[in-house]
């Protein structure tokens, strides 16, 4: 009886599993598939004008090759570009949560002051507004400090980002003051106390927040698109659709080298990022 | 993990208070010169011309809501809500439910169902393209098996897969934070109503449902949140115009910043934002309430 009911589970979770499964093999193997036999299989989902037959899926390639791989990283140097483009908006980004978000987390955490739950309050409120919404004000801004189509106009409204301050600063709720006080009758200042208790102790929550900021900010397709009109400036993820119709082979391998990151911190991160997630759910 | 706790030390208050300055001022001043003054600029000129020079009533707000674009958009934005949000919420507390059922084994499929998370719309792009073109790999199936072909992505059908494809992306996030509520529903309430004679369905309909409503509560506004993303996928596959049925308010924002229309534009920001506290600040005073405070 019990394992017909373990049965039954899995004959639900299977074949949802295999819509996650399903796309990223197809990945895998598309990015080993040379030019000649992507025409011949997925192409003609591309440029349907192009071709009277349909689409075909194979399991795995008829012949194996690194030939878009090596396509891409040696004939591409756009490739390079938008990748390059991608880490230059990420990195900063991440680095400015860490350094103007963690302070502000740790304050309204263990810091006692009027207006705290006020202030707090309002970060939840910027943190939970679209990117329709603020986009408005983001662009009034950064077209006033001249810094439309440029890099800034990204890493600076994702640095000042408010999510991240709330991720840390649930994180930070697990610090006890026990040890905060017991910093400060070993004579260690705010700051010091910040540094030597907050940190190391409020790293699963920085974590959280710097997962969560990663995949976020890989993924950014709105702020790209709207600030940066200079399409050298743009990352991957607005450059990829545009080379699919021309090279779809190439597109597959870049679209692969795109998600290598995302799933790598994915995996490692996996605990971090549910313990994130969790967070933002956890009534306040 | 609760945000107030309720053995604060009173003393030191004004320390706590110098140095609490300290610690928001970078952040807060980023977060003022970003967002905050520059979203009272938007309200103030919502109700001025397109330069910013001269006040015009209401005039901006009468020409989003008179607009057509927007009434399609606005209407297409609510039927999509109204069919993901339910479709998600069932979806994610069914996958929690077995996902937890399955014990040990669960583990690869939690990993599985959040794995859509990491992978980029970019790259979903590219596959949803050879799955639902009309020369796509459904499609190729559909006329082997001698039925009619569907242009997903040029009729009514492209609202569908736009659906799937948010469900798709957030059912895995969504289970997690059930899997928290159900995590924490205390097991003793089971083995008290066990002792009472309730059955498996009993016990879920009783217990799990009600200790899973505050869960209810926070999930729909992330999902609803998440909701705003699914602009991605739709503008990758089909780009500014895309079929009707998935004209969205992403789309008419998008388009009308194109045309640097800001009148409108800054008249649209503060209806959605004003629609989106409408919804937001009731669930969280409600919840504040509850923290008994």
């Amino acid at each position: 009886m019990k394992t017909r009911r373990k049965i039954w589970i899995f004959v639900v979770l299977i074949p949802v599993a295999f819509t996650v499964w399903w796309p990223v093999w197809h990945m895998l193997s598309g990015a080993l598939t040379g030019a000649l036999e992507i025409k011949n299989t997925i192409a003609p989902a591309l440029d349907s004008a192009a071709s009277d037959n349909f689409a075909v899926w194979h399991a795995l390639p008829n012949s194996p090759t690194l030939q878009p791989l090596v396509e891409l990283l040696f004939d591409t140097p756009e490739f390079f570009v938008m990748f390059w483009n991608t880490v230059r908006m990420v990195l900063p980004q991440l680095i400015g949560q860490l350094a103007v978000g963690a302070p502000a987390a740790w304050a309204f955490s263990r810091l006692r002051f009027r207006a705290r739950r006020l202030l707090f309050g309002l970060y939840i409120i910027l943190m939970l507004l679209p990117f329709q919404v603020t986009m408005v004000p983001n662009y009034l801004v950064l077209n006033t400090l001249s810094l439309m189509d440029t890099v800034w106009s990204i890493i600076l409204p994702g640095a000042f980002s408010t999510f991240p301050v709330f991720i840390m600063a649930k994180g930070f709720d697990a610090v006890p003051y026990s040890l905060i006080e017991a910093a400060k009758i070993d004579g260690a200042g705010a700051f010091g106390t910040f540094l030597r208790i907050g940190l190391p102790l409020g790293m699963p929550g920085i974590l959280s927040a710097m997962v969560l900021g990663f995949l976020e900010a890989w993924n950014m397709l709105e702020q790209p698109m709207t600030f940066l009109k200079n399409k050298s400036l743009w990352p991957l993820s607005l450059y990829l659709p545009q080379v699919a119709a021309d090279n779809l082979g190439t597109a597959m391998t870049a679209s692969l080298l795109m998600l290598a990151p995302s799933v790598l911190i994915f995996l490692f991160g996996q605990k971090y990022l549910e313990l994130g997630i969790q967070s933002a759910g956890l009534k306040e | 993990m609760t945000f107030h706790s309720k053995k604060l030390p009173h003393k030191k208050h004004a320390d706590d208070a110098k140095a609490a300055a300290l610690f928001l001022l970078p952040s807060a001043a980023g977060v003022s010169i970003f967002v905050l003054l520059p979203f009272a600029d938007t309200i103030r000129r919502s109700f001025t011309n397109a330069l910013g020079t001269q006040s015009v009533g209401l005039a901006n707000y009468d020409g989003v809501l008179g607009n057509d674009a927007f009434q399609l958009a606005a209407h297409n934005t609510a039927r999509f809500l109204c069919v993901c949000i339910p479709l998600l919420l069932a979806i994610s507390l069914a996958l929690a439910l077995l996902v937890r059922a399955a014990g040990q084994g669960g583990k690869i499929f939690k990993t599985t169902y959040l794995l859509p998370m990491a992978v980029p719309v970019a790259s979903i792009v590219l596959l949803w393209q050879t799955l639902f073109n009309t020369k796509g790999i459904i499609n190729g199936l559909l006329d082997a098996l001698h039925m009619q072909t569907i242009d997903f992505m040029g009729t009514g059908a492209a609202f569908w897969v736009l659906i799937f494809t948010y469900l798709w992306k957030n059912s895995g996030y969504d289970m997690i934070l059930w899997l928290a509520g159900l995590d924490g529903i205390s097991q003793s309430l089971y083995e008290a109503a066990a002792v009472d004679g309730a059955g498996k369905i009993q016990l879920f309909l009783h217990i799990t449902l009600p200790c899973l409503l505050p869960t209810l509560g926070l999930t729909t506004v992330l999902s609803l949140l998440n909701m705003f993303k699914v602009f991605r996928e739709a503008y990758l596959v089909a780009g500014s115009y895309p079929h009707e049925s998935i004209y969205l308010l992403q789309h008419l924002f998008n388009n009308w910043f194109l045309s640097l229309d800001m009148g409108r534009l800054t008249a649209a920001a503060v209806l959605t934002a004003a629609a989106l506290l409408i919804i937001i600040l009731p669930l969280q005073a409600l919840l504040r309430g509850g923290d008994a405070r």
